[in-house]
């Protein structure tokens, strides 16, 4: 069953030369050519022979890595295309070394009818670059109410269900959308925040915080819903999925029900595991998201747990926002930061260059791990393969702008910064997807 | 020159803040005469953008650039295009059009002046941004402690009592009195004590226990709105009164009394004490000028050379 769609194209052939091929699932780390025949993997190898039309890519000093996959992005599309729609989203994840992104239902009007879900499905068959698939949400018009059809939905294609940007507010809610999702087949993401303490936040409760004066969001905010709703989980013997895991104390819990057999994955965020709260001080609002930055033991914490494979993948939660909105005063501005052209440089730099992360792990988390969740074949580098895959220069220079974004909306925490690590080439479902070669 | 705004007081040396306080104190002879303005900022354009009420601020900001002679511009959020949904950054550019040298705005949002600065070629000087930072008011109290209390004043210890959580004036108040080597404790309870705020170097307390150790007591406005129903920072303003409110009885010889104002009497501060001569209230009203006229010309003229009463008055 269908749970992604991408608009066609011809299938890729192309000799991918002398790049360091890492696959961790292959148990793959050497240097060698990669032979994509009519969109698959036909061969690997050294010094593989291109045929009489095959392009060659040279792709010495690079790696090729599994394609990434995003379980959480918002695409705008229906109701905010001046932010973002499938044709720029997909491109800018495609851009990102992505292979396949899943948007979430909070559109306007919300993903919360199968009809609405056939239309999204419709428009990215005619413009995604790579496949898209859509999360639906848990309660109608997402006020937390009425359950959606979630039988029908899943059978229409969602790849599961939430209500991101607000969280289940109730227990009782939270139960009955873990009870009712067993009819679909499919899971329920969670956005983890207790309202009654969130109320007016604008970033983190610490001392950064009370030094600027801004409303915190304390750590509590996050930690007590994902309790509860592991409780429930538990209870219900239902999987569940949190989203963008933000601190310590959700980790702590849930690492006790892991250890405890709840089924339960979670994802955190390139900004999550690279800046903390500090980044604030400017009060730029491209440094405004909710779960917002936290403290700089959490992010330790965060990329202890990614590491560990307590926190199962990466997710960029990619949210474009237009500029008259961001361009305002930091208490006046909307959460959120894209990600999708960044996710992968930022956490090359940042986290294996640093020696926090091997590579192999990363790519596990920004690919195996993340489409097993969503149901879908691992991306692999190996012979037989689709070729879902990217080609990165770990050592390309690029800086963050506004024009060089494929993204509609250029709300980056790292505008106007130097990155390293640059994807050149991405082949998503047997296609080119992207490609920057020289 | 590059332009300077005054965001945060953190956005001036130790040097800066003594260099304000002294071109202050030069100000003061023109305040006493018969004429009271000079002609130093002549041509100059001052625009104050007020999108919040104030009294003594706005007022002084709007004297003070007067006393200088600069042509002065003042604006409100009811009766302007703010009124009809134009953002801040397009009111910037607007205003901008008329190249005003300054730019002084209160707004109800922190991170304001920022939007503010990135928009014009004016300085920007905040008034009151959200609960973020009043440098002015900073300056200002310092100015007062000096000229009550000596030039120097490292050491003293300053005691704030009131609503820290919600409060621009603490926080530039900690940084500046820091800066001039006071010691600072936070008094308030646990609801309005923002956590984390150890970190800038602060004792924090929630009792009055220790109030004899204070020099100087700053009390800080409790508003209303912190006992409606809902909002739990505190049960009641009589509780408040009781347990945190200043009066001559909880005094020691020699401390002297603090407060930005608008004051409570009965709540953060009883009628004996806002009535003494003794306290530096109105000093404090009567600094905003002299400091204010202090600023403005500081940042038009530069903080390099040592200009003194000489040349301005």
């Amino acid at each position: 069953m269908e749970r992604t769609w991408s608009k066609g194209g011809p299938a890729a052939d192309l000799l991918i030369k002398g790049g360091r091929v890492v696959d961790p699932e292959a148990g793959l780390d050497t240097v060698q050519d990669v032979l994509v025949t009519k969109g698959k993997v036909a061969k690997m190898g050294k010094d593989l022979k291109p045929g009489k039309s095959t392009r060659v890519v040279d792709a010495r000093d690079m790696l090729v890595l599994p394609g990434f996959v995003d379980l959480h992005v918002h695409l705008r599309t229906p109701g905010r295309e001046d932010e973002e729609d499938i044709a720029t989203g997909s491109r800018a994840a495609a851009a990102g070394g992505y292979v396949a992104i899943f948007a979430m239902a909070n559109t306007d009007p919300v993903v919360d009818t199968a009809t609405i879900l056939k239309g999204l499905a419709e428009t990215a068959r005619a413009e995604a670059a790579i496949p898209v698939g859509f999360f639906a949400a848990v309660t109608r018009g997402l006020a937390g109410e009425q359950l959606t059809e979630m039988g029908e939905l899943g059978a229409a294609g969602a790849v599961g269900f939430s209500d991101d940007g607000r969280p289940l507010a109730t227990a009782a809610l939270t139960r009955r959308a873990l009870q009712y999702v067993k009819v679909s087949g499919r899971f329920v993401a969670i956005h983890a925040q207790d309202d009654s303490l969130f109320k007016g936040g604008q970033m983190h409760e610490g001392p950064v915080s009370a030094r600027l004066g801004l409303t915190g969001i304390p750590s509590l905010c996050e930690s007590l819903d994902v309790s509860r709703t592991l409780d429930i989980a538990a209870y219900e013997d239902a999987a569940v999925h949190f989203c963008h895991v933000s601190t310590a104390a959700s980790l702590a819990a849930i690492a006790r029900a892991k250890a405890a057999g709840v089924r339960v994955t979670a994802e955190v965020t390139p900004h999550h595991l690279t800046l903390n709260d500090r980044a604030i001080a400017a009060l730029d609002p491209n440094f405004k998201m909710n779960p917002p930055l936290r403290s700089e033991s959490d992010r330790t914490a965060l990329v202890a747990a990614l590491k560990s494979g307590l926190l199962d993948c990466v997710a960029t939660d990619h949210a474009p926002h237009a500029s008259e909105e961001k361009d305002v005063p930091f208490e006046e501005a909307p959460f959120g930061c894209i990600g999708l052209e960044t996710a992968f440089s930022v956490l090359y730099a940042d986290l294996v260059e640093s020696k926090a992360l091997d590579l192999g792990t990363l790519v596990t988390r920004m690919s195996t791990a993340p489409a097993r969740i969503a149901g879908l074949p691992a991306p692999s580098v190996s012979p037989g393969a689709v070729a879902n895959l990217c080609v990165v220069d770990p050592k390309a220079k690029w800086t963050v702008s506004a024009a060089g974004l494929r993204s509609r909306s250029c709300n980056s925490p790292w505008l106007g910064h130097e990155l390293t690590a640059r994807v050149k080439l991405t082949l998503a479902a047997g296609r080119v997807a992207w490609e920057d070669l020289a | 020159m590059p332009k300077r705004d005054l965001i945060s007081i953190e956005d001036l040396s130790k040097a800066d803040v003594e260099l304000i306080l002294d071109t202050a104190e030069s100000f003061l002879p023109v305040l006493e005469r018969d004429i009271k303005k000079v002609p130093t900022l002549r041509g100059r354009t001052i625009i104050n953008l007020f999108w919040e009420a104030s009294t003594r601020t706005s007022s002084s900001f709007d004297l003070a650039a007067k006393r200088l002679s600069a042509d002065t511009l003042a604006l409100k959020a009811s009766g302007s295009a703010v009124e009809k949904g134009e953002t801040l950054k397009d009111t910037a550019i607007t205003l901008s059009a008329y190249s005003p040298d300054i730019i002084v705005m209160r707004h109800p949002s922190a991170g304001a002046c920022q939007t503010l600065s990135a928009n014009t070629q004016a300085s920007v000087i905040n008034a009151g941004d959200g609960k973020h930072q009043h440098p002015t008011q900073c300056l200002l109290d310092l100015f007062s402690m000096r000229q009550n209390l000596g030039r120097d004043l490292a050491g003293l210890r300053v005691f704030i009592i009131g609503d820290i959580l919600h409060s621009r004036v603490a926080r530039s108040d900690i940084m500046g009195f820091q800066m001039l080597g006071m010691e600072v404790t936070l008094v308030a309870p646990p609801t309005l004590m923002p956590r984390g705020i150890e970190e800038m170097g602060v004792k924090v307390e929630h009792d009055l226990a220790n109030l004899k150790d204070a020099d100087v007591i700053y009390l800080l406005r409790i508003q209303k709105e912190r006992i409606k129903a809902g909002a739990n920072f505190l049960p009641s303003l009589r509780e408040y009164s009781a347990l945190y409110g200043i009066s001559q009885a909880r005094l020691r010889p020699g401390q002297r009394v603090m407060h930005p104002g608008p004051i409570n009497r009965g709540v953060e501060i009883a009628s004996d004490i806002a009535d003494d001569d003794e306290n530096l209230i109105a000093h404090q009203v009567f600094s905003g000028l002299a400091v204010r006229m202090a600023i403005l010309y500081r940042t038009i003229v530069g903080y390099s050379d040592g200009a003194a009463s000489g040349e301005v008055a």
